[in-house]
């Protein structure tokens, strides 16, 4: 049986129906997204002071990312345009960049962003412990400044069987760069370019921590939202390329060749899903890396 | 060229979050009103909204709705936190 209207627009809506189709589940997402993000409001207000850390991710890196995904929203309307205009292989290239364009975002999400987190240690101090460790934290002069107090030290774990091993006391931690020099007016507010851990070395006692582990979901609600909202962003970033895959293979060239309009719309429909989820990175990144 | 505008305008919201507009909640506002404007964007221009039929508005007027009180029940849930009555 034929699909109907898949070119020409039903009487009663005026509209093809993949159009409806994907506005209504364009409609479903937003109340999906909508509801994590204030789930984030909440967690986000619902911090104690010094709970809601700043400056861990990599800012240079997620600008790069944005760029990218609008740049891919650019070419997936360039890709309909061509197609309105009949002209196949122009399609096909910018097809190919709109794939390229997630590939790589994807590529650099999962290969590098998420993996440094995994790689990065924190340790929650006890309250009663603190002022051991001001040389590292430096709350006296955070406290004069007026900026929240720091409960954590943060850093490289040099001796990582110590998670895991009881018989290991202590943590060693390369400091990151704020540890290492707590007072250092510099250090007061993140910066665009990340620092690496520098080669000072912290002994934290496990009696003086509160909770200590790797930059996981676990770590705080910060990064449970982190690897929630840009997790399920991934897999819509995911599924957008797997359909563009599809309209860009072979196969797609034989719809065009018996009804290029309908495979034009088929683009439009898979590009509005495209810009919804560019859509969404524009709220994520500054909630996640700059604010 | 609305692409230009949009990667212009993340290098503004980039560049604004290492200024201090004096708190952190304005810092926040200026960051969403940035994104708000360039979501506007997205939706009008790529997503073709700023000519379509009325249908899709009421699509979308529906979900608004939705959105807003699902917001709306989050700003109630902070008047069980008795740190809000500060």
């Amino acid at each position: 049986m034929e699909i109907p209207y898949t070119v020409s627009n039903r009487p009663d809506t005026g509209l093809w129906n993949a159009k409806i189709g994907i506005w209504l589940f364009l409609a479903s997402e937003v109340m999906l997204f909508g509801g994590l993000f204030s789930a984030y409001i909440f967690l986000r207000i619902d911090a104690p002071p010094g709970m809601w850390p700043h400056g861990l991710l990599n800012v240079p890196v997620g600008t790069m990312n944005t760029a990218i995904l609008i740049m891919s929203s650019v070419t997936v309307v360039l890709a309909w345009a061509s197609l309105k205009m009949r002209r196949y292989r122009a399609y096909w290239w910018y097809m190919l960049a709109t794939i390229t364009c997630g590939v790589i975002f994807l590529t650099v999400k999962l290969a590098y962003e998420w993996p440094q987190k995994f790689d990065h240690f924190g340790a929650y101090i006890k309250t009663e412990a603190l002022g051991k460790y001001e040389q590292y934290l430096g709350n006296e002069y955070a406290a004069e400044k007026g900026l929240p107090p720091r409960l954590e030290i943060t850093g490289h774990l040099h001796n990582r069987a110590a998670q895991k091993d009881p018989n290991i006391k202590e943590y060693e931690v390369a400091l990151d760069p704020l540890n290492a020099d707590p007072t250092n007016p510099a250090m007061d507010r993140p910066h665009f370019w990340p620092r690496p851990a520098t080669e000072k070395i912290a002994t934290i006692e496990k009696e003086d921590v509160q909770y200590a582990t790797m930059f996981l979901p676990r770590h705080s609600a910060y990064f449970a939202s982190y690897f929630t909202i840009t997790g399920l962003h991934g897999l819509h970033v995911l599924g957008g390329v797997l359909v563009f895959i599809y309209m860009w293979l072979p196969v797609s060239k034989r719809l065009y060749q018996q009804n290029p309009e309908h495979l034009a719309n088929r683009v439009e429909v898979g590009g509005l899903f495209w810009h919804f989820v560019d859509l969404v990175w524009i709220f994520v990144f500054p909630l996640f890396y700059l604010l | 060229m609305v692409g230009a505008i949009l990667l212009a305008f993340t290098g503004i919201t980039v560049a604004l979050s290492y200024v201090h507009f004096g708190t952190q909640k304005a810092n926040i506002a200026v960051a969403m009103l940035v994104a708000t404007l360039k979501a506007g964007l997205v939706a009008a221009i790529f997503m073709h909204l700023a000519a379509e039929k009325r249908l899709i508005y009421r699509i979308l007027i529906f979900t608004g709705f939705f959105v807003l009180g699902l917001f709306w029940l989050t700003f109630l849930a902070w008047y069980d936190y008795p740190i809000f009555h500060r």
